[in-house]
């Protein structure tokens, strides 16, 4: 029972961190078919604003000592500012291209991240210790949880929870959620393009912001190849979910989450070292019984 | 006075042209049908207003302002509502969302509530199915539907391309009813496109026919339909 109930909080915070990355993936692909390589970068970078720019292998903390209250909202403007900088300065001008030369053009943006902060901060990886307390563990039905995933999985549910408010409730979710269907249907509807597209990527960024500091609480370390694994991950999330399906995205994330975890638990000793061998394989499974993904959006089969 | 006026407009796909200095103006109040044999251009028309397609070169103004090269959402903002050949319903979305979208442009933001209300007058069979996603409705609710969230958008023009597309002919009829009866009681401006000429009788108004992206008739309605001309200028009429 308490390896069980262990079990089951590993895999859904993990399953957490690659639902929020598969939504801040599938917002931005819902409005303009792209698929944002750089959002891995976006996430890097979020950790690193914590950080003074410095070439020492003993980080020094700027942002990272405001108390919580200040940090978090501070990062998340951060994580949004960065985000409409890159719609503004890089995929504006990619609006109407084919979809791979806008994915080509998040993998140039998320090497100018990455080497930007490359320069500024070295290639290694340093130490950022963020809320200690949350490393303790609390005791759940005999179970020990660290505090950090308690913390994970009320983070993303509270995220999802107000996403889908403002999706289904507010006008600019109705407007997002139309867009997504039919860009230009939406439009000759009076719904302005740059906006719909400017707020996919404000939430976008604040999602990997939120990452980040996940990361950053849970490793103690800032890397700067930190988003790549999540973004990896969150992408073939976005792809099994059913490309362009909001809730298809958060729930294959959290599918990849717990497969990983079970595997982990369940694979013998041995192959326990080839355990992304078997989530790939069996996210290959999954494609070939369903190549339009677990949760193919409504539009895709509009009657005529 | 002209709503709309289209003057001297070219379109080109690539090296193919699909619209040759075609000139047209709406007036206010007024029924245009546009009609024409497949790949005339007449859909090209539409789009162009409504700045979804590249006008290459001419003009188009709206109320006496050039829109020519403007962004799909300020021509909507402007007042020229389109409902595009195949219908778009955003599927996902129930009815009352889709009918939603286009009320994000409204100044009356009061008048949106009443005017929810009569368009589920008029379409009753929308009212009943509110909360549903609009993917599930058939071909002819879906026309129901977009004329609809067209209307909720408040325009000053509606242009509907092919309504009659892929409908059963009591259907057709049905639509065409609406439209008549949004002329006499809403005094909508139209623009109707259509390939099948014969239902320009019901909506009464001006007609032209265009034949190889160009304008080669134009006149009353319910005279032209009558006139063996536009068979003539039309090859292969189609009646049904």
């Amino acid at each position: 029972m308490r390896e069980i109930l262990q079990i089951v909080f590993d895999a859904l915070s993990l399953g957490s961190l690659y639902a929020l990355g598969a939504l801040g993936i599938a917002l931005i692909f819902g409005v303009m078919r792209l698929v944002n390589f750089a959002h891995g970068d976006f996430i890097a970078f979020c950790v690193f604003a914590m950080l003074w720019p410095s070439v020492d292998a003993a980080a020094i903390v700027f942002a990272g000592q405001l108390p919580f209250y200040l940090l978090i909202p501070l990062l998340l403007l951060i994580g949004a500012v960065l985000s409409i900088l890159s719609e503004i300065v890089v995929f504006r001008r990619f609006r109407n291209t084919n979809p791979a030369t806008m994915m080509i053009a998040s993998f140039a943006l998320g090497f100018v991240i990455r080497h930007l902060l490359l320069m500024l901060y070295s290639s290694r990886p340093k130490s950022i210790t963020l809320w200690p307390s949350l490393g303790l563990p609390v005791e759940l039905l005999g179970a020990h949880i660290p505090m950090l995933q308690v913390v994970t999985i009320i983070i993303t549910l509270v995220v999802l929870t107000v996403l889908v408010l403002f999706l289904k409730r507010t006008r600019y979710g109705l407007e997002m959620r139309a867009a997504a269907e039919n860009f230009t249907m939406a439009r000759m509807l009076g719904v302005r393009a740059n906006g719909v597209i400017l707020l996919a990527f404000a939430i976008s960024g604040m999602l990997a912001a939120s990452i980040g500091l996940i990361l950053a609480t849970n490793s103690g370390t800032a890397d700067i190849s930190m988003g790549a694994n999540v973004m990896l991950i969150a992408f073939i999330a976005t792809v099994i979910g059913g490309l362009g399906s909001i809730p298809g995205a958060v729930a294959a994330g959290f599918l990849i989450g717990a497969a990983s975890v079970v595997f982990q638990a369940t694979l013998p000793h041995d192959a326990r070292v080839f355990r992304d061998a078997f989530v790939y394989g069996a996210v290959i499974v999954v494609l070939l019984v369903r190549p339009q993904g677990l949760f193919a959006p409504k539009s895709a089969k509009q009657r005529v | 006075m002209t709503l709309l006026s289209v003057d001297d407009i070219t379109v080109s796909y690539g090296r193919l042209t699909a619209l040759r200095g075609v000139t047209l103006t709406i007036d206010e109040g007024e029924v245009l049908f546009v009609t024409g044999p497949n790949g005339a251009g007449k859909s090209t028309l539409l789009n162009a207003i409504a700045g979804v397609v590249l006008v290459g070169s001419g003009s188009i103004m709206i109320d006496g302002a050039k829109v020519t090269g403007n962004s799909p959402e300020d021509i909507a903002r402007r007042g020229f509502s389109l409902v595009p050949e195949g219908r778009n319903v955003f599927g996902g979305l129930t009815i009352e969302e889709n009918l939603k979208v286009g009320t994000g442009m409204r100044i009356d933001r009061k008048k949106i509530a009443d005017d929810l209300e009569s368009i589920y007058e008029e379409f009753p069979m929308l009212a009943e199915r509110r909360h549903t996603p609009a993917g599930m409705l058939s071909g002819g609710q879906q026309q129901m539907l977009v004329i609809g969230r067209a209307l909720m958008a408040a325009p000053r023009i509606m242009a509907i391309d092919e309504p009659s597309l892929g409908l059963a002919p009591k259907i057709i009829d049905q639509v065409y009813e609406i439209l008549v009866r949004l002329r006499t009681q809403r005094k909508l401006t139209l623009l109707i496109v259509e390939q099948s000429s014969t239902r320009a009788m019901m909506t009464g108004g001006r007609m032209v026919l265009i034949r190889g992206g160009r304008i080669v008739l134009e006149g009353a309605a319910t005279e032209m339909v009558k006139d063996d001309r536009l068979k003539h200028a039309y090859f292969g009429f189609g009646d049904h």
